[in-house]
């Protein structure tokens, strides 16, 4: 029977996010299929119960401390691809880079892709992940016509966002504390090409970068983002390489790629092995290689045609990157603040070169209107990501940036969070409450239960 | 949970009127409020604690705790744990003594071995059990360089810190693979009640300077430091003395 391969496959596993912060360990199942999966959560005990997916979040919200969490990539079963209507219902362990290598013969693209291919779709869901299109296409759970959850008392439900608005928006952004997504309906969008027709632009400083942002430029991309200089602490502070585009219609392709224009084009260099020590991502190497980002991009590049690794997954080229950062790991801290708070952005980047703290992967982008969900993070303003290796005074400071962002209304996002206060982020999701009350609704004892839930007090 | 900076957000300290373990609880209070359950003998001392760390913000619990009596003790971290999960917990309680006394007097010296040595195995028997349940979870183990290499001016001393380095070394082996870490410290001479009288060693420290030290190993979740740090150079100097120029040494 199908219940015993997971009842078998129940091993205790240490495991961390994507950052190597903060280890716990828990019993892991591996089912296979959604029955697998219903009686793995029966036998849930007081500990709780949480989906894991690719454990690509940054901190600690698939991980659940002496309880149960599930490896839901045993889900993986494509069930269909509607090439007319672009529909797609898969399981929720199918990760985003296998369907769109399933989707693209189709002539049919993952609206929504994060900074990795390497998540699961149940995972990109419950994160509400976003992608340099936010500002065109919204969220992932925009793209979502319906779930199967399982509940904590047993049921699966199909709900959509008309039969069950409240508990739909409650799991869209819910980091899986409202239960178990096993399958989903997603709407993926009818492209020509698997290209990308890309704009290159370089900024001297903060004030050309915002300026560059601000001009109304950005609605003629359907993508864009800036990466920024967040070292260097004279007039250079906050020079940025824009890198914005849309995706290509055959038409635009160069007549040799014309004939496949739907290749899946992502090559991989290498898988890093976990040989690095601790300190190797200090301000030196960090400012070779930033200058080199840089200087390599050029000063305006019009139209050129760039494959999906070059123009949006630079990092997939090296395989578990996050070995560069040694055993003490590093955190990510992406928030958003409103549009008008540009003098805010401006001293938050002005803290972080000052601080000592230093991050190469430091993105700047616009983000477009948000969607229903309570816990969602979008919303429109200015949102900055920046990842720092774990090392002493890292807490004070992102104290600070919390104290910072707050001050603004801004927020911070669950998907990478591993480290604020409960109160603070209270503080930042005022509709917290309405979120909590929806999950008391279908899971009073909290069964559902993860390692940042307990830490957030959620 | 301690989260991916290293902070606890609940504490117990074993020995709850330790002023090293007192300072590590005030070094993460500086920060930001936490838990804070103190396990010791009920005393004036203990209070006076709890309520400096309620000053500083701390919620404060106190649990009766007799190191002596080890039945006791999977009772008192069951009482500990009453509350919920604990973060980090510290193995704190130790008697110095009179180092004379304790090879000559027969109940100093079993009262010494029985406090340093046996009361910790104890302790970190129960709480190895309900870290290893919750899955998570850091104990700090307040070992001493005098564990290191025993020498003869204090050797009861030493040698009872010499067993209770080799438990904690091997319950964090033994512990890792549930997602739980073991801290063992080793000062070298510290400023405290305990030392009071005491000719102050080279490298002498203080509580709060080593509250600096467990706090920076519990974030990177070291197995294994010295404070202050140079410590480490020096025993592994010390550790490889021949025995008849380690006994002419001024130590």
């Amino acid at each position: 029977m199908a219940t015993l391969g997971a009842v078998d496959s129940f091993e205790t596993r240490t495991l961390t996010g994507w950052g190597r912060t903060a280890p716990s360990s828990a019993l892991v199942a591996a089912p296979r299929t959604a029955e697998d999966v219903i009686a793995a959560v029966a036998r849930a005990d007081g500990r709780g119960v949480i989906a894991r997916g690719l454990g690509r979040s940054y901190g600690d919200p698939a991980q659940n401390a002496g309880g149960l969490v599930l490896d839901m990539t045993g889900l993986r079963r494509i069930h269909s691809i509607d090439a007319d209507s672009g529909l797609a219902v898969v399981d929720a362990g199918v990760d985003l880079d296998r369907l769109m290598r399933a989707a693209l013969p189709f002539g049919l693209w993952v609206p929504v892709l994060p900074g990795t291919r390497q998540v699961t779709v149940g995972g990109a869901i419950g994160c509400d992940i976003h992608g340099k299109n936010h500002h065109s296409a919204g969220s992932f759970g925009n793209h979502v016509l319906s779930m199967d959850l399982l509940t904590a008392d047993g049921q699966v439900r199909t709900i959509t966002p008309e039969n069950d608005p409240e508990l739909f928006w409650a799991t869209v952004g819910g980091m899986g504390l409202t239960g178990v997504i096993l399958r989903a309906t997603l709407r993926l969008k009818h492209v020509e090409s698997a290209y990308f027709v890309v704009d290159t632009d370089r900024t001297s400083d903060l004030d050309e970068t915002l300026a560059l942002f601000s001009d109304g430029s950005d609605a003629d991309y359907d993508y864009s983002m800036a990466w920024f200089d967040s070292i260097s602490t004279d007039g250079r502070l906050g020079r940025a390489v824009f890198s914005r585009g849309s995706l290509a219609t055959v038409d635009q392709l160069p007549v040799k790629k014309r004939r496949d224009p739907l290749r899946f084009d992502a090559p991989q260099l290498l898988t890093l092995p976990d040989v690095f020590p601790n300190g190797l991502a200090n301000r030196l190497t960090f400012r070779a290689l930033g200058e080199a980002w840089y200087r390599k991009a050029p000063r305006r590049g019009r139209g050129q045609i760039q494959n999906l690794t070059a123009f949006y997954h630079p990092l997939d080229l090296f395989g578990e990157w996050n070995r560069a950062y040694g055993t003490n790991g590093f955190l990510q801290y992406q928030f958003i603040i409103p549009f008008d708070e540009d003098v805010a952005l401006r001293h938050i980047v002005r803290r972080i070169a000052e601080s000592g703290h230093v991050s190469f992967l430091n993105v700047l982008k616009r983000m477009g209107e948000a969607n229903p969900a309570p816990l969602s993070f979008p919303r429109p303003g200015w949102t900055i990501t920046v990842d720092f290796p774990i090392r002493a005074g890292l807490r004070e400071f992102c104290d600070e940036l919390d104290e910072l962002v707050l001050a603004v209304g801004g927020r911070l996002y669950l998907a990478k969070e591993s480290r604020t206060a409960p109160e603070t982020f209270h503080r930042m999701y005022p509709r917290l409450d309405e979120w909590r009350k929806v999950r008391a609704s279908v899971d009073p004892d909290g069964l559902f239960t993860s390692d940042q839930s307990r830490r957030l007090g959620l | 949970m301690i989260n991916a900076v290293g902070t606890p957000q609940s504490m117990l300290l074993l020995g709850g009127t330790s002023e090293i373990g007192l300072a590590i609880a005030e070094h993460y209070l500086a920060q930001a409020p936490i838990t804070v359950v103190l396990a010791a003998r009920p005393s004036p001392r203990l209070d006076e604690a709890a309520e400096r760390l309620r000053g500083l913000g701390a919620t404060v619990r106190t649990v009766a705790f007799d190191a002596l009596d080890t039945d006791s003790h999977p009772k008192v971290v069951d009482e500990a744990f009453a509350d919920g999960d604990i973060d980090l917990t510290v193995v704190a309680f130790g008697l110095l003594g009179d180092a004379e006394k304790a090879w000559q007097d027969h109940a100093t010296g079993v009262e010494l071995a029985k406090v340093n040595y046996t009361a910790p195995v104890s302790v970190g028997i129960a709480l190895a059990e309900r870290l290893r349940k919750q899955g998570h979870g850091a104990i700090v183990a307040l070992s001493s360089v005098a564990g290191e290499r025993v020498r003869r001016s204090n050797f009861v001393y030493g040698s009872t810190k010499a067993g209770f380095d080799g438990f904690f070394l091997g319950l964090g082996e033994a512990l890792r693979p549930h997602g739980v870490t073991v801290t063992v410290v080793r000062p070298g001479f510290v400023h405290s009640k305990m030392t009071t009288g005491l000719k102050p060693a080279p490298m002498a420290t203080t509580p709060a300077k080593v509250a600096e030290v467990v706090a920076a190993a519990v974030r990177g979740r070291k197995e294994l430091v010295w404070a202050p740090a140079p410590w480490r150079f020096v025993m592994s100097a010390l550790r490889h003395v021949p025995r008849p120029i380690f006994r002419k040494l001024p130590i």
